[in-house]
């Protein structure tokens, strides 16, 4: 990154990244991520972000080497000790290193917030891009479909999944995406609506291309932008989700690291020692703060109305 | 003349429903010849755009018959159909997938298609509508709307279609750059034998660019008319006179 981020050199990559006229598909594709890059580089806060999340995600993948402690190891004649040069963050109910826990709850904490996404955005554009361009009553089944999943709080109705399905990680990530794609559905509908009146796709619609070819061809290239932002943002809300769950005992249980279920157990120490809750605590926010950030940026730079 | 190589009949044009049901085309009736070129004038909001985007099967509720060869087309169109007749829109701003490189656009014609030797289709047509082919790896925000213009012709001519319907191709640029589309648009015709169907509001472009020339206003094809005609003011119809001379600057500049 630091290699990227240095002022523009007048070496050959730089120039031929900024080349007007590139030779090659593959050229003139990199030539749009470095304006790309070049846009989001002049967004502090989304920088911030960026670098939060970096941070984040080493410490997760990393967190074997980065760890004091075992996390599971128990030392209950140190229990709920304050932050020292043994134990950074202290140490909680049961005597465990609060800042190996919380490098390996980073882990679980991405691996939901991912995996959601992963499941969650394709579905969202799938439906709405789909409703949206068709219209007529395969718009109006699945609006009305994407409206009961909204008519709920989300995380009321994934604790109404979660306890048919039962607790863990698995089913929180099932249930966080069951809510999580309906706001996406119902974004991708109204993006791809202005589309598919748009010139380019009645042009493409004149070279005899299929439904399917145009949805995925050149509405869902136009959605994506946007989505891509949206999801960015709703990560926040999908962590909270998940560490709401925690907190409830319904997503990750004990003993695992889950920023959720650490705070979910610190909380009865929370007025006597109320360091345990709050490294768990900023991590979360921390978080959040830092997908809230890209994906304020992201949206800037992904629009293509303001290219 | 032979069988025409489109024929509009007694077509009718409504939008809405019941009270708010508005007739944007009655009953217009014409033919353009092979290798033709008609122009269809008249102030905005009397339908030509709409004709246009009938006979291009983009709205199909229409009532009335278009005939393509002498055979009436059918509500939604075929593959064969997209091969003869192309169209180039009036906002080439609007007209290009915001995301797509200049040569991705002008492959996929020919992917939906099946066409062959698509590398050296795209080389040809780049250097006929007058673009190098550093051009091919661009994307259309690169690109002045001149360019871009140039890309959509392109686009509409690499199926070597036999028809083209031109909706007002060139008042959205500026005036220098008007003209190198028109002439574009004119030698065009002559190298490939084209037919035209081309819509607009400005008489000298028209009169440019056409061997016959309908007035339509409220939906109705008022009288057809030759260049000259247009030139000389040489009418029938009380309305195309006050049309002409509301903008005789430039039927004089353009005879």
């Amino acid at each position: 990154m630091t290699d990227i981020s240095s002022p523009p050199r007048s070496g050959s990559l730089g120039t031929w990244l900024r080349d007007p006229n590139p030779t090659s598909p593959l050229q003139a594709r990199l030539h749009q991520s470095w304006r790309m890059w070049r846009k989001l580089r002049r967004n502090g806060s989304a920088l911030l972000g960026l670098a939060i999340l970096l941070v984040i995600a080493l410490a997760a993948l990393f967190a074997p080497l980065l760890a004091t402690h075992d996390i599971f190891a128990q030392d209950l004649g140190n229990r709920l000790a304050l932050p020292s040069g043994e134990h950074w963050f202290g140490t909680d109910e049961l005597g465990r290193d609060i800042y190996s826990r919380l490098l390996y709850g980073a882990r679980i904490t991405l691996y939901i917030a991912g995996l959601t996404a992963v499941i969650s955005a394709p579905i969202g554009l799938l439906v709405g891009a789909v409703s949206g361009y068709f219209g007529g009553w395969v718009d109006t089944v699945m609006m009305r479909v994407t409206e009961i999943f909204l008519a709920f709080p989300s995380l009321v109705l994934a604790l109404a999944f979660v306890s048919a399905l039962g607790p863990g990680i698995n089913n929180a990530i099932i249930a966080i995406s069951l809510t999580a794609w309906p706001p996406i559905a119902r974004l991708a509908r109204a993006e791809t609506l202005i589309i598919r009146r748009s010139d380019y796709i009645s042009a493409v619609r004149l070279q005899g291309a299929s439904a399917l070819r145009i949805i995925a061809r050149h509405v869902v290239p136009m959605c994506l932008p946007s989505v891509i932002a949206r999801v960015t943002l709703n990560m926040a809300s999908i962590i909270l989700s998940a560490a709401g769950l925690g907190f409830l005992g319904l997503g990750a249980q004990p003993p695992s690291p889950e920023w959720g279920a650490m705070l979910s157990s610190a909380r009865q120490f929370i007025l006597s020692n109320g360091f345990v809750a709050a490294a768990p605590g900023m991590a979360i926010l921390l978080t959040s703060i830092a997908f809230n950030l890209v994906g304020d940026g992201l949206r800037d730079v992904l629009d293509p109305r303001h290219d | 003349m032979t069988t025409p190589n489109l024929e509009v009949s007694q077509l009718s044009i409504a939008f809405g429903q019941g009270s708010s049901r508005v007739e944007v085309v009655k009953q217009a009736n014409f033919g353009i010849g092979k290798g033709e070129s008609y122009g269809l004038i008249g102030e905005s909001g009397c339908g030509k755009s709409t004709i246009l985007r009938a006979v291009a099967g983009l709205n199909p509720d229409y009532e009335g018959a278009l005939l393509i060869d002498g055979f009436e087309l059918p509500r939604r169109r075929s593959k064969e159909f997209f091969r003869k007749v192309q169209m180039v829109f009036q906002d080439p701003y609007a007209s290009l997938h915001p995301r797509k490189m200049v040569q991705n656009v002008l492959i996929e014609p020919l992917q939906i298609m099946g066409l062959d030797r698509r590398q050296e289709r795209i080389d040809t047509i780049l250097s006929d509508v007058g673009l190098d082919q550093s051009f091919r790896f661009r994307f259309p925000h690169e690109l002045s709307g001149g360019q871009r213009q140039r890309i959509a012709i392109a686009r509409a001519l690499i199926v070597e279609p036999e028809l083209v319907l031109l909706d007002e191709p060139t008042s959205a640029l500026d005036v220098s750059v008007q003209a190198e589309i028109l002439n574009l648009l004119n030698r065009l015709r002559r190298e490939r034998g084209l037919t035209y169907l081309m819509v607009s509001h400005d008489i000298a472009v028209v009169a440019h660019m056409c061997d016959r020339v309908a007035i339509m206003k409220d939906g109705r094809i008022l009288e057809k008319l030759t260049p000259e005609q247009l030139r000389n003011g040489a009418v029938s119809e009380a309305y195309t006179s006050d049309f002409l001379a509301a903008s005789a600057p430039a039927v004089v500049r353009a005879g």
